[in-house]
């Protein structure tokens, strides 16, 4: 694979997001290397071509946000909301992630080594998210598709006002939020799980030690005798 | 939005030179607050019966020099030290501060007392982080420990008395990165303890509330307690005391901070970017601190 450097210390990012957003035939296939990144904000957003790129340190804020098709690795930590909005592609963060990681995503996968803050997969449209250690709290808030693997514990208010996402949760919940309760793990649901785990480099852990969680469906029509309660 | 920074130097050959490692922390605040920044430094303490008055005032024309001169005159005191840098000046001297604070309000009600205390120096004044650095030569400071501010003024004016570090009683200061939305019935709660104001600020809401509860007997943890209950907004708070920097973040962590912890130092910031480049940071322990939990780090 052809392999192409940058070092943010010396090149504006601007400049490298600019390369990174060319045509996609010039792109396909390679791998941009990117260095001193020093917690920079929007590093490789909006990448919609098959490159491969690795990111040698902490990035800032939406870190691979928006992306479509490209494979992202981060090597350290990032700021708030990586793969925001995500459409397809891959973004790896081997260190931990702030708040509103994978806020939004459509489609691809995102996973997560260390911890995620709060509000982690919020909104998720589609995407897969997979957290090696545990999320803040408020996380999955309104997920309306898509899957969440977290392999430690999550926070407060997990899947608050949830739609038809899938939570897998092994460690503990320290509360669940309105409408979200706990589901009976089916061959199909136990399937997406062994996928992802083998997917995000954890096909070592027991499936059987998740429990799922997911929707209630409450909330979903207006109920006429609560009027009183809206 | 602001930026808040934070550095406390467990290698006692490092701190002469806190000031130079903390300048590429308060210049990479810049996009985070760009109208305004200040510091507090904590460095070696005057004697047991000194206190140290750090004093601002606006007039950029000011005779400081006759400031000094009539402050002899007038309380026939010896002014220990008087150092005086663009619009700031550090006063020290053994009277009380009661006795110093009346004096100024009759004789010089232009200028503003920032802060007292034994080891505390502060600087705060508006302009870009670097220009304010610059003005107050901050790379040359030395001390233990220090918090710094770069201000995005959303709720009250920008002005020197606006800007952070806030301070209440003696060696204490407050930088606070957010909003709060209870601040006036925090003031006027305040206020019923005759407790005085010196801006309309939000933070000054809080600076003085913690400051009050340590007062009352609270220690700063049980402080922070109180706070949790009664401060409504967001928040990240840094605090310095005499041998502490403290950090909390509000409960929805609405706020940002990233600490990293060094066996030289013990570095905060709200965002990596301005712990970059301090020295072997890639074998600095790095973090995000939790909602609602206090960080402290001893000198």
């Amino acid at each position: 694979m052809e392999s192409l450097n940058y070092d943010l210390a010396k090149t504006p990012l601007r400049e490298v997001n600019q390369f990174l957003h060319g045509d996609a035939s010039g792109l396909n296939g390679k791998h941009i290397e990117i260095n001193n990144p020093n917690g920079a904000h929007n590093i490789a957003v909006g990448l919609k071509s098959e490159a491969k790129v690795t990111i040698h340190g902490h990035a800032g804020y939406y870190a691979a946000g928006m992306n479509q098709i490209a494979d992202v690795t981060i090597e350290g930590s990032v700021g708030s909301g990586v793969a925001e909005n995500m459409m397809s592609g891959r973004v790896h963060v081997k260190g931990f992630a702030s708040n509103a990681a994978g806020a939004t995503a459509n489609g691809g996968l995102l996973v997560i080594d260390g911890d995620a803050g709060l509000r982690c997969g919020i909104s998720l449209k589609g995407a897969d998210i997979v957290v090696g250690g545990s999320v803040g709290s408020f996380s999955a808030f309104m997920a309306q598709a898509g899957n969440m693997v977290i392999l430690g514990d999550a926070g407060e208010g997990l899947g608050d006002s949830i739609y038809e996402a899938y939570l897998f949760v092994r460690g503990k919940v320290k509360s669940l939020g309105a409408d979200c309760e706990v589901k009976t793990m089916g061959p199909t649901e136990r399937k997406i799980l062994v996928d992802l785990l083998e997917k995000s480099g954890h096909a070592d852990v027991d499936p059987d030690s998740f429990t799922l969680y997911g929707s209630a469906r409450t909330l979903y029509h207006f109920n006429v005798a609560k009027s009183g309660a809206y | 939005m602001c930026g808040i920074v934070g550095l406390l130097v467990k290698n006692p050959k490092m701190r002469a030179n806190i000031g130079e490692l903390m300048l590429p922390m308060l210049i990479g605040m810049t996009e985070r607050g760009p109208d305004s920044a200040g510091l507090a430094v904590f460095g070696a303490p005057v004697a047991d019966n000194e206190r140290k008055f750090s004093l601002y005032t606006g007039e950029p024309d000011f005779n400081w020099p006759k400031l000094s001169h009539d402050f002899l005159t007038h309380l026939g005191s010896k002014v220990i030290n008087f150092a005086q840098k663009a619009n700031h000046a550090v006063l020290t001297t053994h009277l009380e501060p009661e006795t110093v604070k009346t004096w100024l309000k009759e004789h010089y009600p232009q200028v503003h007392l920032l802060a007292i205390g034994q080891l505390m120096d502060i600087y705060k004044d508006v302009g870009t982080p670097a220009e304010v650095a610059a003005r107050y030569d901050f790379s040359q400071l030395s001390g233990s420990h220090l918090v710094g501010h770069t201000r995005m003024a959303t709720e009250s004016a920008i002005t020197p008395a606006h800007a952070h570090p806030f301070t209440a009683g003696q060696d204490w200061c407050l930088v606070h990165n957010g909003s709060l939305s209870n601040a006036p019935s925090l003031r006027r709660k305040l206020q019923y303890e005759g407790i005085n104001f010196e801006t309309d600020n939000d933070t000054e809401a809080a600076c003085r509330f913690l400051e009050w509860r340590m007062r009352e007997g609270d220690d700063l943890k049980t402080a922070l307690e109180h706070g949790f209950e009664e401060l409504d907004g967001f928040y990240t708070l840094l605090m310095g005391t005499k041998d502490q920097l403290a950090l909390v973040r509000d409960p929805f962590a609405c706020k940002p901070a990233v600490v990293a912890e060094h066996d030289d130092y013990v570095a905060i910031a709200s965002e990596f970017r301005s712990l970059a480049h301090l020295p072997d940071i890639k074998n600095a322990k790095v973090f995000e601190p939790s909602p609602k939990e206090m960080y402290v780090w001893k000198v």
